[in-house]
């Protein structure tokens, strides 16, 4: 509600913002193919170059990265749990499931089919994994995503079994690791829907803070608990969902953008929001541009890089704990 | 008014309450005391439809508390619960500023805020109102909690155990706030409290519950007795008289 006045949201906010103009205007630069920024908008070539492809790619990581930093800050404040995201507990993996189910059964599926069964599949596996959580003793924190690593790992052991069964690795290796490479205008265009639900979650801010007290206190301030679960339940599936179908799952970014951004600005995700969709924007773009320039002019998928990256920044917020738990 | 009737409740087979029947009328203090698992916590509980209803009606000013819709009920009562834990990382004022929330639904308008400072300094907290919760101690953030419940601004107000952590100075100042919201603003407040000391000197009455049921109910004057507290807490403790007021020797 209200946002102490304190300079240090001011310098992250001014510095995620700047950080990720750089990084916009960067990545539209970057690229196999020459584009001098003189003749960008002048060439008719490169012009159709810089449509087609570079701004399409890098709005695509900007829309999942975003998108993906929500998606793991609703499913830490519905588990009251600050290490589960849901490239780990289970929702990418049935994401997967649905999406490998779909191909089987109904290869002639849109895209956009395709991506209404990996939700479907999502929400399913995101809701049982938040049944068996809720159960888990409040006392053992590191219970809840430990239980979501293997119960993901169950899940994701099960749609490599059928894949391998079908002759499919090939296309799982598409939806477990994001890649932007094949990203072009027309294919990426379902992942503006990401950008719905992370508004929507900016709607829902206040009441996804009061969640993050827990049931008793949401229901003695008048919130329809359940209600607000099922909201974040669908806004969590449907991202994922949606990444794991046009880009593939990138690791770690659910998982490490809200944690930064709480150590610095607190959880009061009226005033926060926005700043863990713009820093979860940044690190995938980043990192698909460090993807595209490290072995230049070849291409590491982003998936690769926020496996490295993102498992350092996790190391660094494990081991710099703040001063007060 | 708050109107229990046959209020029964078990949990996993085991009964905690037992056909409880309680009128607490609008306006004062009432303190439910008892031994542990007497089922005082769960019987706030039920009042605050944080917990099922299983069997029995409760309403508060008419308004039965399985039926009424949550918002309605939320400006109407308030509850602090024992165990609430803060996990998030949020200032003193933005965690207080949340007591609104029934109100604004988020949008703080002016009254909000004057209620939140005033909340603030009735607690003693505006100089730690920028401070993250999890950098107070156990007593600071309990009075966090308590302003946080009172800034709701509810008719009702129930409170289990709030006393937790506070030291002797915090906890006396709890106490005359508690008694200044009954008597200036005609606030129901229902608070368990395990000194009964703090109970009878506060308190307009006192409900004494044991193994689920209320077993004894009445003025401080009544109720703070020898033969009344042995049956209550299951050992004889002296009560002398200073100053006209009775004061349990409990711990002799």
């Amino acid at each position: 509600m209200i946002v102490a006045a304190s300079k240090k949201p001011l310098r992250f906010g001014v510095v995620a913002g700047l950080g990720l103009t750089i990084l916009f205007v960067s990545s539209l630069f970057v690229g196999v193919s020459d584009l001098p920024f003189r003749t960008a908008f002048s060439d008719p070539d490169a012009l159709q170059l810089l449509l087609v492809s570079r701004l399409p790619r890098t709005l695509a990581a900007v829309l999942a990265g975003a998108g993906l930093a929500i998606a793991g800050l609703i499913m830490q404040t519905l588990a009251r749990n600050r290490f589960v995201e849901p490239a780990t507990a289970g929702t990418a993996q049935s994401a997967e499931l649905g999406i490998l189910a779909v191909t089987l059964l109904w290869p002639a599926a849109t895209l956009a089919m395709k991506t209404l069964a990996a939700s479907g599949a999502a929400l399913l596996g995101t809701s049982i994994f938040f049944m068996t959580a809720h159960r888990l003793p409040p006392s053992q924190p590191f219970l809840v995503p430990l239980f979501g690593l293997v119960y993901g790992g169950v899940i994701g052991a099960g749609v490599t079994f059928i894949a391998w069964q079908a002759d499919l690795l090939q296309y799982l290796a598409i939806w477990t690791n994001g890649d932007f490479s094949g990203v072009l205008r027309g294919r990426y265009e379902l992942l503006w829907v990401g950008a719905l639900m992370v508004a929507l979650a900016w709607f829902v801010a206040d009441r996804l803070t009061i969640m993050a007290l827990g049931r008793d206190a949401s229901i003695g301030l008048g919130l329809d608990y359940a209600g607000m679960m099922r909201i974040g339940l669908i806004i969590v599936s449907v991202i994922a969902a949606l990444n794991v179908v046009v880009v593939g799952m990138i690791p770690f970014v659910g998982l490490v953008v809200p944690n930064i951004v709480s150590r610095i600005m607190g959880d009061n995700l009226r005033g926060t929001i926005k700043w863990v969709a713009l820093s979860g924007a940044g690190l995938v773009l980043g990192c698909d541009i460090i993807g595209r320039l490290i072995r230049y002019p070849y291409e590491i998928p982003v998936g690769t890089v926020m496996g490295v990256v993102g498992g350092a920044l996790f190391l660094w917020l494990l081991f710099r704990r703040p001063a007060h738990g | 008014m708050i109107r229990i009737e046959n209020v029964s409740l078990s949990l996993q087979a085991t009964p905690i309450l037992h056909d409880i029947s309680l009128t607490i009328p609008k306006g004062g203090v009432t303190a439910l005391v008892g031994p542990n698992g007497a089922g005082k916590s769960s019987l706030l509980s039920l009042i605050a439809r944080l917990q099922p209803l299983q069997t029995g009606a409760i309403s508060i000013d008419g308004l039965p508390v399985d039926t009424t819709p949550n918002r309605t009920l939320a400006k109407i009562v308030a509850i602090l619960r024992q165990d609430s834990v803060v996990a998030s990382r949020l200032r003193v004022r933005e965690l207080v500023s949340f007591g609104r929330f029934p109100h604004n639904r988020g949008r703080l308008t002016d009254t909000d805020r004057t209620i939140i400072e005033q909340s603030l300094k009735q607690f003693d907290l505006t100089d730690l109102a920028g401070r993250f919760i999890d950098t107070l101690s156990g007593g600071q953030r309990q009075r966090a909690l308590v302003a946080m419940a009172f800034c709701q601004g509810t008719d009702y107000l129930l409170l289990d155990e709030p006393l937790n952590n506070l030291d002797m100075y915090y906890a006396r100042d709890l106490m005359r706030s508690l008694r200044q919201v009954a008597d200036g603003n005609g606030k129901t407040v229902v608070i368990v409290l395990h000194d009964i000391n703090m109970a009878g000197a506060y308190a307009d009455r006192i409900v004494a519950m044991k193994s689920g049921r209320v077993i004894a109910d009445g003025a401080p004057a009544e109720m703070l007795t020898t033969p009344v507290l042995q049956d209550v807490f299951g050992f004889a403790m002296q009560v002398a008289t200073i100053n006209g007021k009775p004061i349990v020797l409990h711990h002799l």
